[in-house]
């Protein structure tokens, strides 16, 4: 148990480092928001804690004077400075560096720097208590409300509090120490403390690594109760506590309406969430999610062919319980999936903490904006996100954005914006990353692009396909390279990280007002939604998400096999596949064929086809490695009836045809 | 799993003295799969097509919802291919693809029966090197006055996943 909990601290103290980072990037925009100084303060006062229950002695010291600090800023003796933000962010990295066993920084300096700052006459201009109630109100933010009215009954003198506590049994065991926890409540101000002696059982009974004792004391009125609760954080489990006002009146009704509004400010605040506000939360290996996910695939495609036989049965009874387990797999299938959900903003911090120090090395002043940071994505798409995401808001701010002097000369403000967004669409997320720089400027573009032997001088390329051409390997515009981008690898190895997602990447720009890279990744991987179509009496998956509609071939050209692969559709041309030829199927084609208009990148082409079957919730199985060579095919999946179906890759699709028509034209 | 770890590492030419195999008919000759390796033995099912794929692995079945590719040994082993017929039967084996573990179907013509035979060593017997790919037999085993391929399933596959299929398969 004891060892599990070792375990588990570092992945705690890394949660609650990230944490923090945020917090303190969000005060650098919003010094004086009560709500995030008193989350900043909470996670260095947890973290320097638990840092400290678990033997990380130098952690905890380190950290006790960030703590002092930011209680200081909390009291409202010190105000929010952004050199008290830096500080902050290298003490946070310094804390992890310990916590990985080195120290990239000597923590000294951090120390001293923070000692100068506190000190600094002018940043610590030592505001009364009153003026510090008065400057929560006078930031005009709603949020700081509640913590007014929490501290309403202060000004009447409210009666102490008087608490009764027994901490679980068995905390010893699990290596807890109860005077830590006492020190700590005397440091909040308890006083009349007594032993509570009621629960020690006959000597002949008493297990001596039991915790029998409780304790009775008195606390300060004007605490609220969540900070007293919160020396009691590590003993949730088995705590036994009574906390009272002393006198009941109209006071403790106040307090308590108080208590309720304090917690509330957390909650319509979605963009800075603290961690853990929900409920109770799992700590779960991903592979058992993975794995979970496996299983309910194979159910999914059981209950199918349940659903089948049981048609074709005929048998009402047994139809109402395939129907029944239909229904179950469905919601089954769904709850799943959303456990594997996790929205974009459990990784923006790291995109914040990228853009404030980009901010710094560039010296371009730079405006992060993320929208959207709810949508969520699979955790694996998620993670696979992250380096792309980095490179592209690294490449924006080192080539796209101009310097401040530049952008005055432009007639654009100072600092630069760098816009990511995320949002759904449809089956899809797209997600958007934009600067207001200077846009890619198609010329050079074209003209690196030459140089580099990626296109000839004749090639003839619009404006899309230059623009493309950031995506190809071994392109990078970079005069020179730099150290922040410029390596030559970034954007294709973006690209290929999208495509390994089966998703698909477009570049916009327009030359002097900034460059959009817009991403649409499919929400899961596990399970997409399928259109059956029949070739040749073969089934194969097209994924939905991919198909325009569908219209009927002509008659008249349903026979010919010419090289004339062009359709009129809504008026604009059409190439379109045969995938009998494509996928070499046995037969003629019969006379009515339907073609399935399908979008691959920016391009739109038909794929004929013998039958629409329809469509229905696709559970993707990997080719083994005897198939991966076929690019083709993305994977393959179950069908109701137990046979197997391969599921078209568009795009590889697309692109074999052309390679294909290709061979046939030479 | 543990034999089979092993068993890469052993030289091919070698092979134990006695050892549990399922017989089975392809190509007109006898073969003989080290029993640790068979999963089951099934009746062809629906089997899918896979489209530009080459004839070793033209197949995909599904076992008890996991998409299992199919094989045909006659392919590496250059044996002459007959129609399927009622006597058609697949063996699921557990293999390693790649450094993974996979598994992996492969076409009998008739499935005998799981007995222990002696090995001999290839060159003991004759002719054999001229009909089959050498590198592609472990060993030849005996049972009685029968004789058995043993096939170097290692080497059939590490082989076929060695070729550079992108081209060859993709443009044909």
């Amino acid at each position: 148990m004891t060892e599990d909990a070792e375990q588990l601290f570092p992945i705690e103290a890394r949660a609650l480092a990230e944490s923090l980072e945020a917090g303190l990037l969000d005060l650098k925009s919003h010094p004086e928001d009560r709500a995030l100084i008193d989350g900043v303060f909470r996670d260095l006062h947890t973290l320097k804690g638990s840092g400290a229950m678990f033997g990380h002695t130098r952690l905890a010291q380190f950290l006790h004077d960030f703590e002092t600090a930011f209680e200081a800023v909390r009291d409202g003796r010190l105000r929010v400075s952004p050199a008290l933000v830096e500080l902050g962010l290298r003490a946070c990295d310094h804390a992890m560096a310990l916590l990985d066993g080195g120290s990239a920084e000597p923590g000294e300096v951090l120390l001293s720097a923070l000692a100068a700052l506190t000190l600094e006459p002018g940043a610590a201009q030592a505001a009364a208590q009153p003026d510090d109630l008065a400057a929560g109100t006078g930031v005009g933010d709603s949020l700081a409300l509640g913590r007014e009215a929490a501290a309403v009954p202060d000004q009447d003198g409210p009666p102490p509090w008087s608490l009764s506590v027994y901490l679980a049994g068995d905390t010893l065991t699990l290596g807890g120490r109860p005077l830590g926890v006492l020190d700590e409540l005397r440091a909040l101000g308890a006083q009349r403390l007594h032993p509570l002696l009621d629960r020690l059982p006959p000597l002949s009974e008493l297990t001596p690594d039991r915790l029998y004792v409780g304790w009775r004391m008195e606390l300060p009125g004007e605490l609220s109760e969540e900070v007293i609760r919160e020396a009691f954080l590590f003993h949730d489990e088995g705590l036994d506590l009574e906390l009272e006002r002393r006198a009941a009146g109209p006071a403790e009704a106040a307090a308590a309406r108080g208590a309720t509004a304090a917690a509330d400010p957390e909650q319509p605040d979605a963009e800075r969430r603290p961690k853990g506000s929900a409920g109770a939360m799992m700590r779960v290996p991903a592979e058992r999610l993975d794995e979970m996910m496996d299983r309910v695939g194979e159910l999914v495609i059981a209950e199918a062919r349940l659903a089948e036989l049981a048609a074709r049965s005929g048998d009402t009874l047994l139809i109402t319980v395939a129907e029944e387990i239909q229904r179950l797999a469905t919601s089954m299938r769904e709850t799943t999936m959303s456990i594997r959900m996790t929205p974009i903003g459990s990784i923006s911090g790291r995109f914040r903490r990228l853009v404030h120090d980009l901010d710094a090395t560039l010296g371009k002043p730079i405006d992060l904006v993320i929208e959207g940071q709810d949508t969520e994505l699979d955790k694996t798409v998620i993670e696979m996100l992250a380096d792309p995401l980095m490179h592209l808001i690294r490449n924006s701010a080192d080539h796209g954005l101009e310097t401040p002097e530049e952008r005055r000369s432009m007639g654009k403000p100072d600092v630069g914006t760098i816009r990511m967004g995320a949002r759904y669409s449809g089956a899809e997320v797209v997600i958007t990353l934009a600067d207001d720089g200077r846009g890619l400027d198609l010329g050079k573009l074209r003209a690196h692009a030459e140089k580099r032997g990626l296109i000839g001088p004749e090639d003839d390329l619009d404006d899309a396909e230059i623009r493309a051409l950031i995506l190809q390997p071994g392109f990078s515009t970079a005069q020179s390279v730099t150290e922040l981008s410029g390596r030559g690898v970034g954007m294709d190895v973006v690209r290929r990280t999208i495509e390994q997602l089966r998703g698909t990447l477009e570049v916009e720009s327009e030359p002097g007002h900034g460059t959009q890279i817009s991403m649409r990744l499919p929400l899961t991987l596990a399970i997409i939604d399928g259109l059956l179509v029949e070739v040749a009496g073969e089934r194969y998956t097209i994924p939905l998400a991919a198909v325009e509609h569908i219209i009927e071939l002509p008659e008249d050209r349903a026979q010919e096999t010419g090289h004339t692969r062009l359709l009129t559709i809504r008026d604009k041309l059409v190439p379109f596949l045969r995938l009998r030829q494509l996928l070499d199927s046995p037969g003629a084609p019969g006379p009515h064929q339907k073609v399935v208009v399908v979008t691959a990148g920016e391009l739109r082409v038909g794929l004929t086809v013998d039958r629409i079957i329809g469509s229905s919730q696709t559970v993707i199985k990997q080719l083994s490695p005897l198939h991966a060579a076929l690019k083709s095919f993305s994977g393959a999946t179950v069908l109701g009836d137990g046979t197997v179906a391969l599921i078209l890759d568009v795009p590889q699709l697309v692109a074999f045809g052309q390679a294909l028509d290709a061979v046939e034209a030479a | 799993m543990m034999p089979r770890a092993f068993r890469s590492a052993q030289p091919s030419r070698e092979f134990r003295p006695a050892q549990d195999v399922v017989t089975l008919r392809l190509g007109g000759e006898l073969l003989a799969i080290e029993s640790g390796l068979v999963r089951e033995v099934l009746e062809p099912g629906a089997i899918t097509r896979v489209p530009n794929a080459p004839a070793f692995a033209a197949g995909l079945l599904n076992v008890r919802g996991t998409v299992v590719p199919l094989t045909d040994l006659r392919i590496p082993l250059r044996m002459p291919r007959c129609p399927r017929d009622a006597d058609t039967r697949i063996l699921v084996l557990d293999l390693k693809l790649a450094g993974a573990a996979s598994v992996v179907g492969i076409l009998a013509e008739k499935v005998h029966e799981v007995t222990q035979i002696s090995s001999a060593a290839i060159e003991d017997v004759p002719d054999v090197g001229a009909r089959w790919p050498a590198q592609f037999v472990r060993a030849i085993g005996r049972k009685d006055t029968q004789y058995f391929i043993i096939p170097d399933l290692d080497a059939i596959f590490a082989a076929f996943l060695a070729v550079p299929l992108g081209a060859a398969l993709q443009i044909a």
